[in-house]
Formats: C-alpha cells, structure tokens, sequence
C-alpha cells in the first residue's frame, strides 16, 4: 500500500503564458496576507476607539486625588505589607503538562486538513492513534503520580 | 473603490455588532437572572422595562474618577483594559454568519487565528493582577493563570476535532462542509468546548478568579470608571464571540430552513441560545473552585477531548 499522495506530484498548476513559476510562490504569498491586511485595519479602529475613549474620559471625569484614595484597597483597613505578596503557586505542574500538551496537539490541525484525503486514509488514521496513544499514556503516568491533585 | 467601500462596510458592521451585542447581552442577563430569581430587574431607565440601564451605567462610568494607586505599575495597569478588550474585536472579523462569505473577513486559517487572539486576551487580566500591588489583584491573576492551564487545551482539541471533519481550518469552509449529522457526531465536543469557553470568560460557574467573597474582585479590583467598565465590556464580548464560535464550530452556523436568504438569522438565534445558556448557567451552578476546575479539565474535559478525536477521525475515514 502506497501512501504517497497525489498532489505532491503536481505543482504544475500554473496556466501557462502566466508569470515564470519563480514569481507564483510571492503572488500567493501576497494575496494570502491580503485578508490579513484588513485585520490589521480593524485593530487601528480598535486602538483608536480606545484611544478617543481613554481621552474622553479624561475630558469628563474629575481628578482629585487624595493619599487615602491612592492607597492599595485592602477591605478598608491601611494595607499590610508590601503589595506583591508571596504566595505558593500549587500549580506549577500542571503548567509543565499544559506546555507539553498544547505543543504537541498543534500538531493536530495540519493533520486534520489532509487525513483523509485520497491516498492517506487508514495508516494515516492509525499514525494519529499513536500520536493520541502517547498523548493518553502521558496523562495516565501524571494521572498515576498524583499530579493531577492539587490538595 | 468599490473594493474599499466593500471593506469600509464590513470593518463597520463587525464594530457595531462589537458595540451593540455585548450592551444587549448584558441587558438581557439583567433581566433574565432577574426573572430566574423572582426579581424584576432593571424597570427605570429608558421607560421600557429598564431597556436603557447600560446607557446609563456606561454614562456614570466615564464620568467617573479614574483612581491609579500609588504603589501600581502605572503604565501597565492602564493599559491591562484595552489588551483585555481588543482581542475579541478582532475574533469577530473572523466569524462567518452567512452563506457566500457573509463575514468580516475570509481568514484563510481562521480557527486557528480565532484561538490564537482569544487567548491574547487573558493577558489583560494577567497584567491587571500583577500591575494592581493589590494582593487580591494578584490572588485574581494566579487564578487566571491556573484557569488557563485547564481550559486552553480542551478548546484546542475539540476545535481540531471539527477541523477534522471538514477537512480545513477555515471556518466558512468548515460551514460549506457542515451536514446536519455533524450535530450529534460532535456534540461531545461541542458541549467541552462551550465549558471550555465558560472557564476563559471567568463566567459562573467557573468564576474564582474574580470571587467577590474571597478576593473581592480579583485582578479588577483595583479598577474604576471608564478601565472598569472596559473589562466588562470585554467581558459580554466574549460571551458574545463563544456563542457565536460554538453555533459556528458546532451547531451548523447559517445552516437551517431557507438558509439562503435566512442564514444571518440562524447564526444570531443559535448564538443567543446559547448566550442564554450562559446566563442561565450563572444562575444556577455554584462557583468551583481552582483546584476542582483542574481536576475536572484534566481527568474529564481533556480525556473525553481525545475521544471525540479518534472518534471523528475513525468516522471520517470510514465514510471516505
């Protein structure tokens, strides 16, 4: 069984008389981030609403700031200590597993795409449940080890 | 020209359902919990049972003093608002709601941008706990921090699972693809994405980062007038972005009887269903806390994640 997909024999998509095939990768290229261009835009209207918002608060609100006012809250009594307190950050594990996971199921989206296309089909499938076996296997080991209980 | 008047219109519309929804969202939770609860919610203003409470509040927002204290990372704290609210604008260019490109923008990657901005979004909140020098500001922060590590990845599978069954990233293409069958084969994974989402926005029950009785308001206490009201706008624009993500990814979009000409409203009722359904469940469940939402994402959400993969990656071969 031949797995070796059709479409990696045909780049030759180009009409022909068009522009030499050197230059098509940077006519994709372009045209791809063409709709990037246009969520760029969105994000200046974005920024400047926030901007003329942020300056119009500053027009209507008043400013009359007083020590007491500037004061870290602490539930109304003078606050204790310094305001960046140490704390036991009891998670820090699932931060590790959460890092390896998220990396790993990345891989997952170009794979979907293209799994079961002509060509790919079952060993592809079965390549995805060692992928997702390992991944299981890796959950059950932290599982077993207690990680996975934070008290 | 009639290229950029086309894009100038959509750019418009995206931003006025940016502004308009999450006001409506958050009117209706008004009301809606209100009733839940035997109360009759906002009446006043506007006349018309309350309808104009949000206008009001956001006038008294803005009029409001803008309190900076004066141990705080001056710069960052003022600026955790609008990292906090742009990422959701962005999202919204990217969600299809109609047939023959009825959306902001055509994202050639789309799920995988929608994800990627999403999760810009939590660093508002990361930023607001750190910069406050408030301890409950920074309590709030490292349960953001935790609610991220749970809930990221379940939303992060599940949404492969429908990249899978369509065969692309693009989420028009994804809802060309759809056939009404996706329902149940993706329900699983539907309803992990939905509590997936419910954990981001730091929605009940899912709200530990933000416990009034424990931590007063979490990263956001420190916040007043117009930063606050910023949070609480990008707070409704993200019930707003799940909603309408999930009746994408989903619940079948635009897909429906006369989607032809009808789509948009299919899109807008399955997304206010489901906003409802987030305002019910606030009503309705008690908070968990950090470490059971954790548990619960790695021993539940993330193992029935997997399941919905191989099951939809073994039906998709199957039917080829």
């Amino acid at each position: 069984m031949t797995d070796v997909p059709e479409m990696a024999a045909a780049p030759a998509g180009d009409p022909p008389g068009a522009a030499p095939a050197a230059d098509a990768p940077t006519q994709w290229a372009a045209a791809y981030f063409d709709g990037y261009s246009t969520v760029g835009l969105l994000a200046v209207i974005g920024v400047l609403f926030l901007a003329v918002a942020f300056v119009c608060g500053r027009l209507l609100r008043p400013v009359v700031p007083t020590p007491e006012k500037l004061l870290t809250y602490e539930c109304g009594v003078d606050p204790v200590g310094e305001g960046w307190a140490h704390t036991q950050v009891r998670y820090y594990v699932y931060a590790f597993l959460y890092v390896i996971f998220a990396v790993d199921s990345i891989f997952l989206f170009p794979w979907a795409t293209v799994f079961a296309e002509p060509g790919f089909g079952g060993t592809t499938l079965v390549e995805m449940f060692v992928f997702l076996g390992f991944l299981t296997v890796g959950l059950l080991y932290a599982w077993k080890k207690g990680v996975l209980e934070w008290t | 020209m009639n290229d950029t008047l086309e894009v100038a219109l959509r750019l418009l519309a995206v931003f006025a359902v940016f502004l308009v929804f999450p006001l409506f969202i958050g009117q209706a939770e008004h009301k809606v919990m209100a009733h839940m609860q035997g109360r009759l919610g906002p009446m006043y203003a506007g006349g018309f049972h309350g309808w104009a409470q949000l206008v009001a509040d956001g006038v008294k927002f803005a009029q409001k003093e803008d309190v900076v204290p004066a141990n705080a990372d001056r710069r960052v704290f003022q600026l955790a608002p609008a990292v906090a609210l742009l990422p959701y604008l962005l999202v919204l260019v990217a969600i299809p709601i109609g047939p023959d490109n009825a959306v902001g923008e055509v994202v050639d990657a789309g799920i995988f941008f929608v994800l990627a901005v999403m999760g810009v979004g939590v660093l508002g909140s990361l930023m607001a706990g750190s910069a406050s020098a408030n301890k409950f500001s920074l309590l709030g922060g490292l349960r953001t921090a935790a609610q991220l590590l749970a809930y990221e990845l379940p939303m992060l599978l599940t949404a492969a699972s429908v990249a899978m069954a369509a065969g692309t990233v693009s989420l028009p293409g994804m809802l060309d693809a759809f056939e009404w069958w996706w329902v149940p084969w993706q329900i699983v994974g539907g309803v992990l994405f939905f509590v997936a989402g419910l954990a981001e926005l730091q929605r009940p029950p899912f709200d530990a980062p933000v416990a009034d009785s424990e931590i007063i308001f979490g990263a956001y206490t420190e916040y007043t007038g117009l930063r606050f009201a910023l949070f609480m706008l990008a707070e409704y624009a993200g019930i707003v972005v799940l909603s309408g993500l999930t009746a994408v990814l989903f619940l079948g979009g635009w897909h429906g009887p006369f989607a032809g000409e009808l789509g948009w409203l299919w899109t807008l009722l399955k997304t206010l269903a489901l906003a409802f359904v987030v305002i019910w469940l606030r009503a309705t469940y008690p908070r968990l806390r950090e470490d059971q939402l954790q548990k619960l994402a790695w021993t539940v959400l993330i193992p029935l994640a997997l399941a919905q993969i191989a099951l939809t990656g073994v039906v998709k071969v199957a039917i080829n």
